[in-house]
């Protein structure tokens, strides 16, 4: 008898071992799925907040957004050319392999083929190369200070699962049949993937082993289940997370928010998103296309972009039509991104009078007509925004038609340089002023993420030259590149810019997680109690 | 007979080609799939190249023509917002459509039939007038609104049904199916309560105007000269000859209620072809649309046949001769 008790005894000892002490699950929602588990195809924030939770980069990020060790622990620019990573040790992939230099190298070379959406953080470098199992350099082809920062946002797989699985090259269109890394993964991360049906549900669960949870600040959360269920009707979601059967919403809508806060039990987490909306004007061709003034491009003047920047009431939009979910701005970038300079971030004072002033002498007396671009179901009351600028404008004698579209056609339009004016949200992986001013505002001339975004081809050489001393620079001198260039786009107002979005995430009360200005929830921090 | 199904399955093709025709060029209008697929960050050549794979550099006539070749094989390509063979994403989605449609259906005919007969016969009573009143709001109110009534009454104020989803379902091939679990069941009350109220009241008015014609008929008074019982007279002579209109509108709006389903599967976020259609309107996903257009079309087309063969079985005086008049 005494036997069995003891056996019994050691059952239950051995059972409550490694498992945690009681099972937590977390319900949650948004508006979009994923299209893909594959971390190297889509490059999208829907896909990343799930695959953050399943595969790990070498460098990762802490709760501020800097860089913290991830699958890498050390990491430096051991020549102008070639940065050296040294491994973590003793890392498995979920399915047992264990992590070493040949998966990194792997990884890197996957991200730099064509089919793969995440070039832009792999621009600079040449190749990867493994000096032995736990350490690896990486070669670029142009000095790289901050290819750190761009290697956070590549995630690590296992080479020999790709290979068995025919996966080494992201998603190829061409090819009529599923990949095998659409709907399975296998990352080093702290969740690993248990079910996934898109549109419908995915199901990540604990995975003990990660080395993350015996580092101090990388993993403290106690969710041993999450379960991901997109709600695209903005009522349903809200009313889901009312109801009891969502723990946590990512994105309620703005005009919820009161009610959220005034229930009983809930919780809703502010902060800001780097995410600049700015408009944007043609100031390339010799004539714009949506306008009556003929012979001349107004926007080609400093003193019309001036004035519209002038006839913009910023506070009005802050109070009337973001009900103060925005951080009003004069910049390009917020403070998030490193490069921020608080003294560049300064608006041109709203005032409709001056406005009206220099339209007179940049010889527009009367005024002109101009048709706005404006997007209705991408950036938070984007519609209501122009809505409100056209009116603003418009009382400076700038009449203003506002042509709102669906995403679809407002990027297709966009992006054949088809518009005088349009509104734009831009947001910064990167964290690095460059990837704004190299987007944005370089003159474009052929090579991969110049000017890619700079629809309205605003070109000023002396911009282009600080860009591209961004590339290389690094240290101090590249702060004050940077610098400079922030001026620049105070003086030269290439865009007007409006605010940054701040992002609400609404929970129930026993559920707490750092608000990140990614938008990225990371629920290794995640606590339920 | 096998003559009439074949000329009416004959009349169907020009039908397809114009629906494929039309929604193809609509396609030019939803937006550009590339630059979707692509996202912030891409080069000029990874674009161009992107362009070439899919065929989208190719004139008008010559995408339509390998859509429409494939589309006979039944082949529709991948879809660019999932990766997946299309396929394979309507197939895993066409059950949660179909039983929630066909819940609705069954709903309204079950409900409505009753309904429509009981304020045909009892036109005064205060129940008749409730019932009038309440098909006002049916037919009236967007069906995007009922829902999220609904789901404020039942899921959020009561908290007894779920406000979005399948609940949990079972696979049996591969069908999965809503109908075997009791968390299924409970998902399926709202979303078919919302889809099948326009019907179910449209059934009730239809036929209690039916009734109330029939009723005035010599038929019927002769019968009633007769003797016969009421009830006999009322579900034996009036309702059967009600049938004819009500079988036409109830099987086009079975059509409707598949197709019409997007709406309903937005709101309560069920799984189904219409949320599929849904959001690959938004990512520009080509290969779904179409493919979901033509599967519509053709849900039509054998409807509308399906219709006509019914009437043979209801309508005595179709049988009996077509060469007669």
């Amino acid at each position: 008898m005494r036997r069995l008790l003891l056996v019994a005894a050691a059952a239950v000892a051995l059972l409550g071992l490694g498992a945690p002490s009681e099972a937590r699950t977390i319900r949650w929602s948004a508006s979009g799925d994923p299209n893909t588990m594959d971390p190297h195809s889509q490059n999208l924030g829907t896909v990343t907040m799930i695959l953050q939770q399943i595969y790990d980069p070498l460098i990762t990020r802490d709760r501020q957004l800097g860089l913290a060790p991830g699958l890498a622990t050390e990491w430096v620019q051991a020549e102008p050319n070639r940065w050296r990573f040294t491994l973590r040790q003793g890392v498995r992939f979920h399915g047992g392999e264990p992590f070493t230099a040949e998966d990194v190298v792997f990884s890197i070379t996957r991200a730099l083929q064509p089919t793969s959406n995440y070039g832009i953080f792999v621009d600079t470098i040449e190749r990867a190369e493994a000096v032995d199992a736990h350490t690896v350099d990486i070669f670029t082809r142009v000095p790289d200070p901050i290819l750190p920062n761009k290697i956070a946002s590549v995630f690590m797989m296992s080479k020999s699962w790709s290979e068995a699985n025919n996966a080494t090259r992201p998603q190829n269109t061409r090819q009529r049949e599923e990949m095998h890394t659409v709907r399975n993964t296998n990352g080093t991360g702290a969740f690993r993937l248990s079910v996934r049906e898109a549109d419908v549900r995915t199901v990540l669960v604990r995975n003990d082993d990660w080395w993350g949870w015996r580092v101090p600040e990388m993993g403290s959360g106690n969710v041993t289940e999450i379960v991901y269920r997109p709600i695209a009707s903005d009522a349903t979601r809200v009313a889901a997370l009312l109801s009891g059967e969502i723990d946590f919403v990512l994105d309620p809508p703005l005009q919820d928010l009161n009610r959220l806060r005034a229930a009983q039990n809930m919780r809703v987490l502010e902060g800001p998103e780097v995410r600049t909306i700015f408009f944007a004007m043609d100031t390339h061709r010799p004539e714009l296309q949506y306008s009556n003034v003929t012979g001349r491009n107004p926007f080609q003047d400093l003193r019309v972009r001036q004035a519209l920047y002038h006839a913009i009431d910023i506070n009005a939009i802050n109070r009337a039509v973001m009900r103060g979910q925005s951080v009003v701005t004069g910049t390009l970038f917020p403070e998030q991104v490193n490069g921020y300079v608080r003294e560049e971030d300064v608006r041109l004072p709203f005032d409709a009078a001056r406005a009206r002033t220099l339209l007179t002498e940049a010889g527009f007396p009367n005024g002109f007509e101009v048709t706005l671009d404006c997007p209705n179901n991408r950036y938070i009351n984007d519609e209501a925004i122009c809505q409100a600028v056209a009116a603003m404008w418009t009382r400076v004698a700038v009449r203003t038609r506002l042509n709102a579209m669906p995403l679809g056609p407002f990027f297709q339009k966009i992006q054949r340089d088809d518009s005088s004016v349009y509104l734009l949200g831009w947001g910064v992986p990167t964290l690095d002023a460059l990837y704004s001013f190299q987007s944005l505002l370089r003159t474009r001339d052929g090579q991969p993420g110049n000017g890619i975004w700079n629809h309205g081809r605003y070109s000023n050489p002396r911009m282009d030259a600080l860009i591209d001393r961004m590339v290389t620079e690094s240290g101090e001198a590249r702060a004050a590149t940077i610098r400079e260039a922030l001026r620049l786009y105070r003086e030269d107002v290439p865009h007007i810019p409006l605010h940054h979005q701040m992002i609400p995430w609404a929970m129930r009360g026993n559920v707490t997680i750092p608000h990140m200005a990614n938008n990225q929830p990371y629920f290794r921090w995640m606590t339920v109690n | 007979m096998l003559a009439f199904i074949i000329s009416r399955l004959l009349q169907a093709l020009p039908v397809m080609f114009t629906v494929s025709l039309i929604s193809f060029a609509m396609f030019a209008y939803v937006g550009d799939p590339v630059a979707i697929m692509l996202g912030q960050d891409y080069t000029v050549a990874q674009r161009d190249a992107l362009v070439r794979e899919l065929g989208l550099d190719q004139p008008f006539f010559v995408q339509f023509g390998t859509f429409l070749g494939n589309a006979v094989q039944g082949e529709f390509g991948l879809s660019y917002r999932l990766s997946r063979p299309v396929s394979d994403l309507i197939l895993e989605r066409a059950p949660a459509t179909l039983e929630l449609a066909f819940t609705a259906a069954i709903l309204a005919l079950a409900v409505g039939v009753p309904m429509g007969v009981y304020t045909g016969l009892y036109r005064n009573s205060w129940l008749s007038r409730f019932f009038l009143t309440f098909s006002l709001i049916g037919v009236s109110l967007p069906t995007f609104l009922i829902g999220i009534l609904l789901i404020l009454t039942f899921s959020v104020w009561l908290g007894w049904l779920p406000s979005f989803g399948r609940g949990d379902v079972v696979q049996l091939g591969w069908w999965s199916t809503g109908f075997l679990t009791w968390s299924g069941l409970k998902a399926l009350i709202l979303p078919s309560i919302t889809l099948g109220l326009f019907q179910l009241t449209l059934i009730m008015r239809l036929v209690r105007s039916e009734m109330m014609e029939v009723l005035r008929t010599d038929y019927i008074k002769f019968a009633r000269a007769r003797g016969l019982p009421n009830r006999a007279i009322h579900f034996g002579h009036a309702l059967k000859n009600t049938l004819v209109p009500v079988i036409t509108i109830a099987g086009l709006q079975l059509g409707g209620i598949i197709a019409f389903a997007i709406v309903t599967e937005t709101v309560f976020q069920w799984p189904g072809m219409g949320l599929l259609f849904i959001q690959s309107v938004g990512a520009a996903d080509i290969p779904i649309m179409a493919a979901y257009l033509m599967l519509i079309a053709l849900v039509f087309v054998t409807i509308n046949l399906v219709v006509d063969l019914l009437y043979y079985a209801v309508d005595p005086r179709l049988r009996i001769g077509r060469g007669g008049h």
